[in-house]
């Protein structure tokens, strides 16, 4: 049971490190991207091959791992961060899908379809805490500062933006590369924690997951997009004891309730801060019910 | 100060700014008056390098800007305030102004540039922790051209803000930038409402299809039969004869 618990902590971590790349671009710069698994398969493949074939310690191959996925969102970025939204969305689908079928085909290093077994299993709880806190922090600290700003500004009207001095294809570099990186560096804990990799794991459906948890949790919130990330993960667990073969339909549906019921998340642009939660509290105590609250107060207490 | 000569910009296969060439001095208010798709905003936006204009130059104190990003066009002192607003709709109305002096770089500049406009628009102070994307129309005209006005501009580009506004506001727009030139601001402002626009500015241009068709001192142009035909209309004859003294 403690193991099943530590496990779920560590998919918990890693996928809420995944979700905050999304989370800058899509929350913070207004740009949607439906490739980000492509970054956490450049991490995950370079941390493992580089552990496994040349015996490179893990701290420094996980490093490599997210400066290789960062290295590699700039000739990504070049072209395709002047695309507006629509169309840097389908650039960041062909990008995510040639980064798969690479991992497919590039058998000799990757093990190809066959996928690449053996990884050494690295990653811990500890570990995985220590990195998820870091990169919360990171990205509050982006997000608050100067270049956040810009980004909010370039998100909320790029044309605007300009007009006042802004460099929006600098500020968008900027967070892109962030973003490969946090992308980078959960794709190394999870080829480390899993112990096997397969090009499967990174192609649409999980650059999916991420886009839906930044949209759930809230695009604009760095702790919506944590708390998403959460429940999204524990979500389909939960439910497996409960309606077993439906759970990723009720999934599916749970969802699809909340984008018709909450368009804009469950934080919005609010994040969660001592002060809230203990808005939250007395309001609760008090006993009167907000719209806002009853939501907040649920997936609150579970994380 | 600023120097436009035999600009050439085409969207695609659309020759939407032909040879212009025009010239804006210190101090002035200049306007560009024209009908829809004369060129008007897409000649503000070749200025401030939002759109790359196929030949010709733009000096602006001795320098090209052609070749400039935007945000390197702004740092040099040239604001522009988009048509249609385009407020920072999610930031409150301060931190759109906090934007605004992001060339700036400079905590007592932005203070006295941030008394300028509130002084200009107390509204903007009632309302400066209000969502931008909250306020009224006019309200965000303010806002847009006060953020522009915080980094302190030599050379502030308006594009038709007098769009879509009551009457009584488009007053306060205009007395605004008057007050914007008195206080030493140069303005190339860009406008439908022709009436207004000439009975603020200096000198005029008027731009039909790309191209220049007339320009010169605004009393004059706005006496000029075809002008008062074509954009004054009939009800602008009247307050042209206003002007006329």
């Amino acid at each position: 049971m403690t193991g099943f618990l530590s496990g779920m902590l560590i998919t918990v971590g890693i996928n809420i490190i995944a979700v905050l790349g999304p989370s800058i671009l899509l929350g913070f710069t207004g740009m949607f991207t439906f490739g980000h698994a492509a970054y956490e398969a450049l991490g995950a493949y370079t941390s493992a091959v580089l552990t496994m074939r040349y015996s490179v310690p893990f701290p420094l191959a996980l490093l490599c791992g997210c400066v290789v996925a960062m290295l590699c969102s700039i000739p990504i970025g070049v072209p395709t961060l002047h695309l507006t939204s629509d169309y840097f969305i389908v650039a960041t689908l062909g990008v995510g899908e040639i980064v798969a079928l690479l991992m497919e085909n590039l058998d000799k290093i990757t093990g190809g379809g066959r996928g690449l077994p053996g990884v050494p299993l690295y990653t811990n709880l500890p570990i995985t805490a220590v990195l998820v806190i870091a990169c919360i922090w990171v990205t509050r600290n982006f997000v608050n500062s100067r270049h956040g700003r810009n980004c909010v500004a370039i998100r909320e009207n790029q044309l605007a933006a300009e007009c006042i001095g802004i460099n929006a294809f600098k500020h968008k570099m900027i967070a892109f590369m962030i973003s490969a990186f946090l992308g980078g560096l959960s794709g190394g804990l999870m080829a480390h924690y899993v112990g096997l990799l397969h090009p499967k794991m990174f192609r649409i459906v999980r650059s999916e997951e991420l886009g839906i948890a930044v949209i759930l949790g809230g695009a604009g919130s760095v702790t919506g997009s944590v708390l998403a990330a959460i429940v999204v993960t524990l979500l389909p667990e939960l439910l497996r004891d409960v309606v077993s073969d439906w759970r990723l339909v009720v999934y599916g549906l749970a969802v699809i309730v909340v984008i018709i019921n909450r368009p804009q998340g469950l934080m919005g642009y609010r994040e969660i801060t001592l002060e809230s939660l203990r808005g939250l509290w007395s309001r609760l105590a008090a006993g009167r019910k907000r719209p806002a609250a009853p939501g907040a107060a649920t997936t609150g207490r579970r994380s | 100060m600023l120097r436009v000569e035999n600009l050439d910009v085409f969207y695609g296969g659309i020759h939407a700014l032909k040879g212009l060439s025009l010239h804006v001095d210190q101090g002035e208010i200049v306007t560009i008056i024209g009908a829809n798709g004369a060129g008007k905003s897409t000649l503000l936006r070749s200025i401030s390098g939002i759109v790359r204009p196929k030949s010709g130059s733009i000096t602006f104190e001795g320098r090209r800007l052609n070749t400039l990003v935007p945000s390197a066009i702004a740092s040099l002192g040239i604001a522009h305030v988009p048509e249609g607003r385009r407020v920072f709709a999610g930031l409150s109305v301060m931190e759109n102004l906090e934007m605004g002096a992001f060339v700036l770089n400079d905590k007592k500049k932005f203070k006295e540039n941030l008394d300028r406009v509130f002084n200009l628009f107390p509204r903007l102070r009632e309302r400066a922790k209000q969502r931008a994307g909250t306020l009224s129309g006019g309200e965000q005209q303010m806002l847009a051209i006060s953020r522009g006005l915080m980094m302190s501009p030599k050379l502030l580009l308006m594009d038709e803000p007098s769009l879509g506004l009551a009457p009584v506001l488009v007053t306060t727009i205009f007395s605004a930038i008057k007050e914007i030139n008195d206080a030493g601001t140069t303005i190339l402002l860009v406008e439908q409402n022709a009436h207004k626009a000439l009975k603020v500015a200096n000198r005029a241009y008027v731009l039909e299809t790309g191209n220049l068709v007339m320009e010169g001192p605004a009393s004059e142009v706005a006496k000029d039969p075809a002008i008062q035909q074509a954009y004054l209309g009939r009800k602008a004859r009247k307050a042209g004869a206003g002007t006329g003294r």
